[in-house]
């Protein structure tokens, strides 16, 4: 009895084992909302130059910008197994500056010498990871105390069949209310030269393209192509033009604008310690501006949990049509401004950041995934040079 | 700086155009799929950037700003 008993149990014991031993295959992916992922940046901007466009294309062009963002991913998995994807950013700055100052040809008395710009988002995507398809819609919004802006995107996706290559469609608007803040000395209402209906509006809208590609086990790429439609108000009002005669008006630019970017990137990971990331965009638009640009980083990974990440990067431009340095503008220009961000130039960008993403968590902390660093120098050969630090917190 | 351009968007055409390329199993993405090798930006590049749109007069093909959203360029 007892050996028919043991028996029985041992049948009953390997038949057990069996059961565990096959592999799950349903997948299962759990449904509940949950926090996939939060980034904190937070930066340091500082810049300084001789070329304010706030006096004409002289002057001091002294700049700090603080910058803090949140952004939060969720997701979760509905009856079908597609994967929903929120996104939820929300960022501030808080900038001071020179030349904003000078709106009011006062020190500390102009509205914007110093202002906060707020900027919340949200977006949703729906992935499809059977059939490779992603579609995805987004909101924003943007407030400074001269500028107003609503943004909206949506977007698509699509695998290969191999799922080495990926097309993405993309299209935004953005509507946008520039408050019409004149310099002092050109003023004609009351209220500080804000009138009651002093805003006008301008409207982007942009379609993106983009396709990406597994070449072999190291090297992959992408293409991607913009045009960008801008209409209605596209000057700043508070940016002066001198004239030869000495005269001082509002800078004025066409109404409307269309830009063409194509970018390339390529990046190739060399031995086991090195990346060779590469980016070049060839610019073009109806203002007569072209420009290229040329970025390389080369992350070293000096274990696998930290690493290195030098980078330079190249950029140059022509002018628009319509610009001139102070006192160049003359009465028959129908279109002018001294805005040197829109003249001819070429500038170098160059620093490293240095990233640390260990198994365990950052200072062991299990959620503290990585912190990433980075600094930046640019200068323009203009005069105008600038610095930027960040810091990148991540926690899953 | 015709020149330039004609010969860098050649030079972009030629390179696309010439890559061959092979399938890549799951199992063969390991340095394809580190952290780094991402085609697109940092996280942390989110505010360069943004002072490269305000201080430049070309924007977009960077998954960056195309112009629209901000008093920039």
């Amino acid at each position: 009895m007892k050996r028919i008993f043991l028996t029985a149990a041992a049948i009953f014991a390997l038949i057990q084992a069996h059961a565990q031993q096959t592999p799950d295959s349903t997948g299962f992916k759990s449904r509940k909302l949950k926090i996939e992922e939060i980034n904190l940046v937070s930066s340091y901007y500082s810049q300084d130059g001789n070329n304010a466009a706030v006096t004409g294309g002289i002057g001091s062009e002294k700049l700090t910008d603080i910058v803090n963002v949140i952004d939060v991913k969720l997701t979760r998995y509905d009856k079908k197994q597609r994967k929903h994807i929120f996104n939820i950013e929300a960022g501030i700055d808080h900038y001071t500056s020179a030349s904003s100052d000078m709106v009011d040809l006062k020190a500390n008395s102009s509205a914007s010498h110093a202002d906060n710009r707020f900027y919340p988002s949200l977006t949703w995507n729906i992935e499809n990871e059977t059939k490779g398809t992603s579609f995805g819609l987004g909101v924003s919004y943007s407030t400074e105390f001269d500028y107003q802006s609503i943004g909206a995107n949506i977007n698509f996706s699509k695998k290969t069949k191999n799922k080495s290559g990926e097309f993405t469609a993309r299209l935004q608007a953005y509507l946008d209310q520039v408050s019409l803040i004149a310099p002092e000395e050109l003023r004609t209402g009351g209220n500080n030269g804000v009138d009651e209906s002093g805003k006008a509006g301008r409207n982007t809208f942009a379609g993106s393209v983009s396709y990406s590609q597994i070449i072999n086990e190291r090297l992959q790429v992408i293409l991607l192509a913009d045009i960008v439609s801008q209409q209605g108000y596209l000057s700043l009002p508070f940016h002066r033009v001198y004239f030869n005669d000495g005269s001082v008006h509002q800078e004025r630019l066409p109404d409307n604008r269309l830009k063409f970017p194509l970018g390339f990137r390529a990046n190739y990971f060399w031995g086991d310690r090195f990346i060779i990331k590469t980016y070049y965009r060839f610019y073009i638009d109806d203002w007569g501006l072209t420009a290229h640009t040329a970025n390389i980083e080369v992350p070293v990974k000096i274990t696998p949990f930290l690493s290195v990440s030098p980078f330079y990067r190249f950029y140059d431009q022509s002018a628009i049509k319509y610009f001139g340095p102070w006192q160049k503008h003359t009465t028959a220009d129908q279109y002018y401004t001294s805005n040197y961000d829109l003249s001819k130039f070429s500038s170098n960008y160059l620093g490293a950041g240095i990233r640390f993403a260990p198994p365990k968590g950052v200072f062991n902390i299990r959620h503290f995934s990585m912190a990433e660093l980075r600094y930046g120098h640019y200068v323009k050969n203009i005069g105008m040079h600038s610095d930027i630090i960040s810091l990148n917190l991540k926690f899953k | 700086m015709k020149i330039i351009t004609r010969i860098s968007l050649a030079a972009l055409i030629v390179s696309v155009t010439t890559i061959s390329c092979s399938t890549v199993k799951e199992y063969q993405k390991n340095k394809l799929n580190d952290a780094e090798m991402t085609l697109g930006n940092r996280t942390v590049e989110k505010t360069e950037l943004n002072f490269q749109s305000y201080r430049e007069g070309a924007s977009g093909a960077n998954a960056g700003k195309v112009g629209g959203g901000c008093g920039c360029n």
